[in-house]
């Protein structure tokens, strides 16, 4: 079924290690306009800073060491992965899935205080900004828990191990677009 | 299958010393100094960054090219960041103005918009 | 959508069902002539749509035969969307998706794409936004009329454009679109770089598939800030944020940048594949081996570098901070050094080679020759001190139909008249196919050079009736604009003798051996057209470079890659 294609590997890195590779790529730029786009506007606006006041710097903060720590069991999986341990890389990915869905139920609360306080997305261009670039980030870490979940259910019968790293991979960058999101949307005021 | 041979490293201390430079990051606008606040904002982001990618992500184990083709895209975004905001961050033209903008920066003054 | 249909139809075997075989087939050639037949069916409709405004321009307030008046907004909604079709569902399509399909297995050397579920789902995505795109033609308030670069606020707000669903609709066709080529290009390039045959050697690999391996990585790596200025666009319209809107604290002039920085490149995505289609034709038709092959290849990874460099000469006149232009006008004329580099690379090839001028080297050489000519009038548009006058005029116009028309068009069938007998194991009439040659290419040029004239007097571009305007109306002015709309009409004609020729051939052609065209590379290899899993008795192995013509001291005057020595 699978082609011979796959299994070859002329470049040194496995097929779908590279294809990741450039899925990250792909994301870098896309992320990359979002947040250039961002910061000019927000360089040219000093007027965002009070505006910035409103984020809830606990929230985020404590969101930030919620993906750091899913990081962690992401990466520990994978190393349980690389040893052989289906099993135990599944349980790990699973806590990376816990963590992914704790982000997204504290952004939830985040965002229902802030909508009740009067900040929507159409409040301001800030607003706008902190929606959008926070909520594609969130549709992101939403897909890499689905993702895993089909990972993870196949490691737990010692398949497909090799996809333990990849979706590793991809959940590290999303981890890595919030570590720059953080500062640029609640820190800096 | 290079990425075999590497040794792990210790995920948990890696992992450690991230949240202590977060703590870092969230403590530091309290110190009230906008400096401060930029370095310990964005500079601990870029450290934090470079953690994750290199210990993580294992970008350091990976053939060469890949750190290259990343690093391409980056430097991409910069060129991209510095030829658009000489015009994006204009407060004001022939017929338009951005209010906003307007408001601290010395109420629109006729000169000096595009220099930085 | 008949779309599908057109697909499907083509040939028939009852190995399999109808409906694995040919609508949900992973088989990379399968995919291939689904994105092929479906850009032809979206070119007929862009070419439609030529027609009639062409027709409204020459013939103002007359009834045009088949679609009936042209309104002022009809006219604008049928000037953007054949932009948008020509370029995201013709060119990208056809020339990346079609020929990068069917050549990158076959020419390094395997089986199928390394990830043939992605790449079926690549095609699946890639037909929705079609149909989204001909639905957004027929809703409440009609297609977006905003033009193809989609400027806000024209874009952005429904009380200027008039069409709220239309761009709405438009915006997530166009987006989708973006969606189906990522998958795509990351399947070409992770294919190309780990799959190619054992001793392919990364100057073994053809022309072609190195230039469709770079065009993708373009695309890919130019995409993303359009990507999300796209998110930003579509939350104006639909949402009601002001990311666009000076009097918000948005910015206009951003999303020109966020379109342009994807846009130039853009251009690039779309020429390197067809220079390649034309290297590979040219060596093979001038029995010549390609002139300084790494310096051709190393020149191309140069031009896709400094192509992110040049975006900004598209808004010379949008109020752009007047020392960027300085910028953008250097790298805008560097970058023609390596374009007309190559053009000499391959002049230096067809040197003292022994030319058959067949139907593809005719399409190769024409390709060239008009592509010089919208290559050197965009000089005069990169440099910003002319291009303030010539902005948005029919110079402009005409300019980027010389570029694109080579690309898109000549580019195409010169692919697709070199590969048909591996395709479908048939070849097509080399007489009709000269004859649609000549009707294609002779009325292109009486097209669109009246409109540089037009263009240098200072007909401005997206204008619905010039009888509202004197001085661009005078009688010799309207001469020109006839003829260029009967020559298009003629040239339009004549694609239906390239039709009958394929549709025919197809299944009547005289039927074409492994090798018809005695040529190196791989795909020439195996049977024509190539049985699933291309080379049933093994993938062949690669011994030497593509382009090993008329070497010394042997008796044949090729020496295909996987020959060992």
């Amino acid at each position: 079924m699978r082609p011979i294609a796959n299994t070859r590997s002329a470049a040194g890195i496995p097929t779908g290690r590279l294809a990741v590779w450039w899925v990250v790529a792909s994301e870098i730029v896309i992320f990359g306009g979002l947040l250039a786009s961002y910061v000019m506007h927000r360089l040219a606006h000093p007027a965002w800073a009070e505006q910035a006041m409103h984020t809830n710097v606990w929230a985020g903060g404590f969101n930030t060491l919620v993906l750091l720590t899913s990081s962690l069991s992401a990466v520990l999986a994978h190393k349980a992965a690389e040893e052989g341990d289906g099993p135990k890389a599944a349980r790990l990915l699973g806590y990376t899935m816990l963590g992914g869905a704790m982000f997204v139920v504290v952004k939830a609360f985040e965002w229902t205080a802030e909508i009740q306080a009067g900040y929507t997305i159409t409040s301001s261009t800030f607003w706008s900004f902190y929606y959008s670039a926070a909520g594609l980030h969130g549709l992101h870490v939403i897909g890499g828990v689905v993702i895993m979940g089909f990972v993870a259910a196949a490691a737990r019968r010692n398949e497909e191990l090799h996809r333990v790293e990849l979706i590793g991979i991809y959940w590290h960058f999303v981890d890595i677009v919030w570590i720059f999101l953080f500062p640029l949307l609640y820190i800096a005021k | 299958m290079s990425e075999h041979a590497h040794e792990h490293p210790n995920y948990i201390k890696i992992w450690a010393v991230l949240v202590v430079l977060l703590g870092i990051s969230v403590l530091g606008p309290l110190f009230g100094h906008p400096v401060v606040t930029l370095v310990t904002a964005f500079g601990i982001a870029l450290v934090k960054a470079y953690l994750v990618a290199k210990n993580f992500m294992h970008v350091n184990v990976q053939k060469r090219f890949v750190a290259y083709m990343l690093l391409t895209c980056l430097v991409f975004m910069a060129l991209f960041f510095f030829a658009a905001a000489p015009d994006v961050m204009k407060s004001e033209g022939n017929n338009w103005y951005k209010p906003e903008a307007q408001w601290q920066a010395g109420a629109g003054t006729s000169e000096g918009h595009g220099d930085h | 959508m008949a779309t599908a249909d057109i697909t499907t139809d083509a040939h028939h075997h009852h190995e399999q069902t109808f409906w694995s075989k040919y609508v949900f087939s992973t088989d990379h050639k399968m995919i291939a002539m689904q994105y092929m037949f479906t850009g032809m069916f979206m070119a007929a409709i862009g070419g439609f749509m030529a027609y009639v405004f062409r027709m409204q321009l020459a013939f103002p307030g007359m009834e045009v035969p088949l679609f009936g008046l042209v309104g002022p907004n009809d006219y604008n909604a049928l000037i953007t969307n054949h932009g948008t079709i020509m370029i995201f569902w013709v060119a990208m399509p056809v020339l990346i998706a079609a020929f990068g399909n069917f050549l990158i297995p076959l020419m390094i050397g395997c089986d199928d794409m390394v990830f043939p579920k992605i790449n079926r789902l690549s095609y699946q995505i890639f037909l929705l936004s079609a149909v989204i795109l001909l639905i957004s033609l027929a809703v409440p308030g009609g297609g977006f009329a905003g033009a193809w670069t989609a400027y806000p606020p024209l874009s952005a707000q429904a009380q200027y454009s008039g069409t709220a669903l239309g761009s709405t609709l438009w915006l997530v066709a166009v987006a989708l679109e973006f969606v189906a080529f990522l998958l795509g290009g990351i399947n070409f390039v992770t294919t190309a770089m780990n799959s190619r045959a054992p001793g392919m050697k990364m100057y073994d690999i053809p022309m072609v598939i190195w230039m469709i391996v770079i065009a993708s990585v373009l695309f890919m790596a130019s995409v993303g800030p359009l990507i999300a200025g796209a998110i930003m666009l579509f939350m104006d319209q639909v949402v009601g944020t002001g990311f666009y809107d000076p009097a918000r604290g948005g910015d206009p002039v951003l999303w020109q940048h966020l379109f342009w920085f994807f846009g130039h490149p853009e251009v690039y995505v779309v020429l390197l594949p067809a220079l390649g289609i034309t290297a590979d034709i040219m060596c093979v038709f001038a029995r010549k081996k390609l002139f300084a092959y790494r310096t051709a290849l190393w020149t191309v990874f140069g031009t896709g570098i400094l192509s992110f460099t040049v975006w900004a000469h598209h808004q010379f006149v949008a109020g752009i901070d007047p020392r960027m232009a300085h910028i953008f006008t250097v790298t805008t004329l560097l970058i023609s050094i390596p374009i007309a580099e190559l053009c000499f690379i391959y002049i230096a090839t067809l040197y003292g080679g022994s030319i058959t001028l067949s139907t593809p080297m005719l399409w190769a050489l024409a390709f060239v020759a008009e592509f010089l000519i919208g290559g050197v009038t965009g000089i005069f548009l990169g440099a910003s001190g002319a291009d303030i006058y010539f902005h948005d005029t029919y110079f402009v116009l005409a300019h980027f139909h010389y570029t694109f028309f080579p690309i898109a068009i000549i580019g195409t069938f010169a692919g697709i008249t070199m590969w048909f007998p591996k395709m479908f194991g048939r070849y097509m009439s080399e007489f009709w196919g000269k004859v649609h040659f000549w009707g294609t290419v002779i009325p292109f040029n009486i097209i669109f050079i009246p409109l540089f004239f037009l263009g240098t007097i200072g007909q401005h571009r997206r204008i619905y009736d010039y009888t509202n305007f004197p001085e661009l109306s005078l009688p010799w002015m309207q001469d020109l604009r006839q003829l260029a709309t009967v020559a298009l009409i003629v040239m339009l004609l004549f694609q239906f003798i390239f039709l009958i020729n394929m549709f025919y051939s197809m299944f009547r052609g005289k039927k074409a051996p492994k090798n018809p065209w005695r040529a190196n590379t791989l795909e020439w290899t195996t049977e024509s057209p190539p049985p699933h899993g291309n080379w049933p008795e093994g993938l062949p192995e690669v011994y030497r470079g593509p382009y090993e013509y008329s070497t010394p001291g042997r008796d044949e005057d090729y020496w295909p890659q996987n020959v060992p020595s």
